[in-house]
């Protein structure tokens, strides 16, 4: 009874993932999270809270930030973006190089989401007001609480990205 | 300060290259320097200069044995060592290292005394080199009391130091120069002629040469990183998602765990029933481990959804089931019974108060969890030879020797990996994680079992805070502060925490007492005495340990007691301090915070002082009482730390600890009912996010002889100057946490 139950959750998921296409078995409720972390070893995106109250597993899908502890692998209907596909070492994100210039992280665990939160909210809003910053990002907790350098990163990275 | 007299006196620090320097004899044996563990199996043509520095043809290595929880220690040892070995932080890498005796920390052992840090007598200094010794002899490998530092500050640049001047006499005997003639660097010896040899090219002969001992430290103005802001050397990968951390570990072969322990913690376990998760999809196994079960599973998820799926029958906690119980304990804990310590008794605090007006007051701080935002995670394999265990931790030397105990196995079989950590702020110091990974790895040899927890289970098993109670009593006369007399009753921390690490406690605990008995004011009368309230929960070292609830209860009651008096709070604070160091972040905060400025009539503002792990600290907040609650919009911190290492990491440490301590004083609690914790995830113990923050000034003055660490001594006044602040603005005073029982913020 409950293998047949198992099986029925189970499905063929197609995922692209920072340009890559992937196809993995799994169960159809399992969260993005835990495809992109366990099941194609995709380690930026972290596990924090599980329940949409700390943003540390925050992706784009088609650039829009979501959470992916929030949504199962299944119902993704769209292109994934994480961390690793929003920049790397080589050729930063503005957000990145930002976050860099001012030395935003500690421990750094929840950096990958703020830094893909904060990514969203400046290709919505270009040159977003305290208020904005605030209602964009209070989903994403720091416990080292690097907030101050992270509003003036964030509004670095609007200068420079108003200036391309 | 750069002089070989003063060196000498430390030089038992830094092992192999610094064997003598005036040690009296019977003293040796625990000052011997521990073997170096660099010079284990290394290659030939390697040098493993001291156990902090290691050339190979690959390069230069820097060995930065205290852990990075997210202080940037990594950063600032390589700082140290980089400076006097004259290398750019761009040509060298970190390891930090394994666990070893010659990388005990001496720096936690003099926090420990039962000396004021101000107390500089010789009584004070002779102890903290006894307890320096002993430390020693234990080789307790430990991050913590933020001592990462104080400790490392002389030792690792001695260190670069003899790495450097033997690499020059390397030069010298390769080059035939006399090697007063040379100089170094970028990572290289540079001969008169404007020649350079690299270090890796001098390495296979450094590797010959005894350590040169005699080492002279760099004047500080010739510093070229100490004082400087650097790139932290993992703010890159920390910026783009390619830092891994221990909950991140992949490897081949490897399987995922997770646990269920009893929620009455230390419990019992009287049945559990798993025939539904042994059916779930990826479950490789479900057994019995102490004190609950593991679950091992292909996936994260899927261990999570079966231990859910688990029924569990758990049997009643060894302490008080509901919080009002542990609060009667406190209660009943301020009596002769329970005295621990009465430090501090100046004066004649009895007769003072008697046929006084006595003014009186009681406090109260809540159990709080480290809920650092990675969960704890340990991978642990037992295979044939040797044990392997990856876990950001605090304690690299206790877990390996925890782990040789529990698997039978030598300790130099036992190998830490310390993975970089996402958080700790003093919950890995806890071995529990990695106790229960051995255990399940142990049921599966030579199979990786990386055991992660749960947020829940991380949030409602954690090692707390302690809960906290004081009373104070207090006369002011003729517009001063008379007299002054706080009790303070907890369970013992020390107790509680070293006892689960299996080292037996004796004598008073000053966390009990910490961040209230050795404060710099001179009262008339001034007592403070710790009461040691039975044990209850478990509770361990939180961010600034006993201090954290002490700071709050000392100065909220000093502030209650400067305003009966109708005195100004901080001129008052200043005229009690005879602490010249203390005056001056006091002081500073006046300057920087523009106290006595004209306000808004909605507008309040709060000073606090505490000194902790030697640090004087003064902070200043300035509150809103809008229409909706209150709005914290400013706090100014100045702190006396002796030499900032690094201005940017600094300034970040400092901002993050007030959000830190703002955060749990306005909305965390961990409570009990039914034996169980509350709280479970981030919805129900929330800290502070970036709507709350407030804007946050930080100064760091060097005037002291003594360098100190900056990991804790910001937290302990924020509470304080948050609730003497709301007092300003609102009339309303806040003597217990946290504080949103009694007030909105906004």
């Amino acid at each position: 009874m409950l293998d047949e139950q198992n099986r029925a959750k189970e499905c063929t998921v197609k995922l692209t993932v920072n340009g890559t296409e992937h196809e993995v078995d799994v169960e159809d409720d399992m969260p993005l999270l835990w495809v992109l972390r366990d099941e194609l070893n995709i380690k930026g995106v972290k596990y924090g809270c599980g329940v949409a109250q700390c943003g540390a597993c925050t992706v784009h899908i088609d650039g829009v930030a979501v959470l992916s502890c929030q949504i199962p692998a299944a119902d993704v209907d769209g292109r994934i973006t994480t961390i690793e596909g929003l920049g790397t070492t080589e050729t930063l994100h503005a957000v990145q190089a930002a976050w860099i210039e001012y030395q935003v992280a500690q421990c750094g665990y929840c950096q990958p989401g703020q830094v893909m939160q904060a990514a969203s909210l400046l290709s919505e809003i270009p040159n977003p007001t305290d208020a904005e910053i605030d209602d964009a990002m209070s989903g994403n907790l720091c416990r080292c609480g690097t907030y101050l350098r992270m509003r003036a990163a964030i509004k670095a990275a609007a200068t420079k990205l108003q200036e391309a | 300060m750069a002089r070989i007299g003063t060196i000498a006196r430390r030089t038992f620090l830094i092992g192999s290259a610094a064997v003598v320097g005036g040690v009296a004899f019977g003293y040796y044996a625990y000052k011997r320097p521990a073997q170096n563990p660099l010079l284990e199996g290394l290659d030939s043509g390697t040098a493993a200069l001291t156990p902090y520095v290691k050339i190979d043809q690959s390069g230069i290595t820097l060995i930065t044995p205290r852990a990075d929880s997210g202080q940037g220690a990594y950063s600032v040892q390589a700082m140290l060592i980089a400076e006097e070995l004259d290398v750019g932080l761009d040509q060298i890498r970190v390891d930090p290292g394994v666990p070893s005796p010659a990388y005990y920390n001496t720096a936690l052992s003099s926090e420990a005394a039962p000396f004021r840090a101000t107390d500089d007598g010789l009584v004070a200094e002779t102890t903290r080199g006894v307890m320096d010794a002993m430390m020693k002899f234990i080789g307790m490998q430990i991050t913590g009391g933020s001592t990462t530092v104080p400790d490392s500050y002389d030792k690792l640049r001695i260190a670069g130091a003899v790495a450097r001047e033997t690499l020059k006499a390397a030069a010298a005997q390769q080059s035939g120069l006399d090697v007063a003639a040379l100089k170094t660097a970028n990572g290289a010896v540079i001969l008169p002629d404007g020649r350079t040899i690299s270090y890796v090219e001098l390495a296979p002969i450094a590797a010959t040469l005894e350590p040169v001992q005699q080492v002279q430290l760099r004047d500080p103005g010739a510093w070229r990183l100490i004082g400087q802001a650097v790139e932290r050397l993992d703010i890159v990968a920390k910026s783009t998602g390619i830092a891994t951390y221990g909950i991140d570990l992949e490897v081949e072969g490897m399987l995922h765990a997770t646990v269920r322990t009893n929620p009455r913690r230390g419990g019992p376990m009287n049945s559990f029933d798993a025939s539904a998760a042994r059916g779930m999809r990826g479950v490789v196994d479900i057994f019995e481990i102490t004190g609950g079960v593991a679950v091992v599973a292909d996936n994260t998820w899927r261990a999570f959804q079966a231990a859910d799926a688990i029924v569990f029958d758990w049997g009643p906690a060894p302490y008080p089931a509901q919080m009002e119980q542990h609060w009667q304990v406190l209660s009943e804990s301020f009596n002769e019974d329970h005295l621990d310590s009465r430090r501090r008794d100046e004066g004649d605090v009895d007769a003072a108060m008697s046929g006084a007006e006595v003014i009186t007051a009681e406090y109260r701080a809540p159990y709080l969890a480290h809920a650092p935002l990675e969960p704890i995670s340990a991978m642990v394999r037992v295979a044939a030879e040797q044990v392997d265990v990856w876990a950001g931790t605090q304690i690299p030397r206790l877990l390996q020797s925890t782990v040789a105990d529990m698997t039978g196995f030598g300790v130099d079989h036992v190998h830490v990996h310390a993975q970089i950590m996402g958080g700790s702020f003093g919950h890995r110091l806890e071995d529990r994680v990695v106790r229960e990974a051995t255990e399940i790895a142990m049921q599966m040899p030579g199979v990786p079992i990386k055991l992660t927890y749960s947020r829940e289970e991380d949030t409602s098993h954690d090692d707390t805070r302690q809960i906290a109670m004081a009373r104070g009593q207090g006369v002011v006369r003729d517009g001063k502060v008379e007299t002054f007399d706080l009790g303070i009753a907890m369970p013992s921390v020390i107790a509680s925490q070293i006892g689960r690490l299996g080292f037996p406690v004796a004598g008073p605990d000053m966390q009990i007492v910490a961040g209230a008995w050795e404060q710099p004011f001179k009262i008339p009368n001034y007592r403070v005495s710790g009461y040691r309230a039975p044990e209850l929960a478990p509770i361990s070292s939180w961010r600034s340990v006993g201090a954290s609830t002490n700071g709050f209860f000392h100065d909220v009651f000093l502030d209650e007691l400067i305003h009966a008096a109708g005195a100004d709070p901080m001129a008052e604070r200043l005229r009690l301090c005879w602490h010249d160091p203390s005056r001056k972040v006091l002081e500073a905060v006046a300057e920087m915070s523009n106290w006595g400025a004209p306000l808004a009539a909605n507008k309040g503002r709060g000073v606090a002082f505490c000194m902790s792990f030697g640090v004087p600290t003064a902070e200043v907040i300035e509150v809103t009482d809008t229409p909706n609650g209150i709005r914290i919009d400013t706090v100014w911190v100045a702190a006396e730390v002796g030499r900032v290492v690094d201005p940017v990491n600094f300034e970040n440490q400092v901002q993050g600890g007030v959000v830190w301590a703002l955060g749990h004083a306005m909305n965390s609690e961990i409570t009990y009912s039914d034996g169980q914790v509350d709280q479970q995830n981030y919805y129900d113990f929330e800290g502070m996010r970036h709507y709350h923050t407030p804007q946050i000034h930080v100064r760091g003055l060097e005037n002291g002889d003594h360098v100190r660490g900056m990991g804790e001594p910001m937290v302990p006044p924020a509470p304080a100057a948050l609730s003497n602040a709301i007092f300003a603005a609102t009339g309303q005073r806040v003597r217990e946490m946290p504080m949103h029982k009694f007030i909105d913020f906004v």
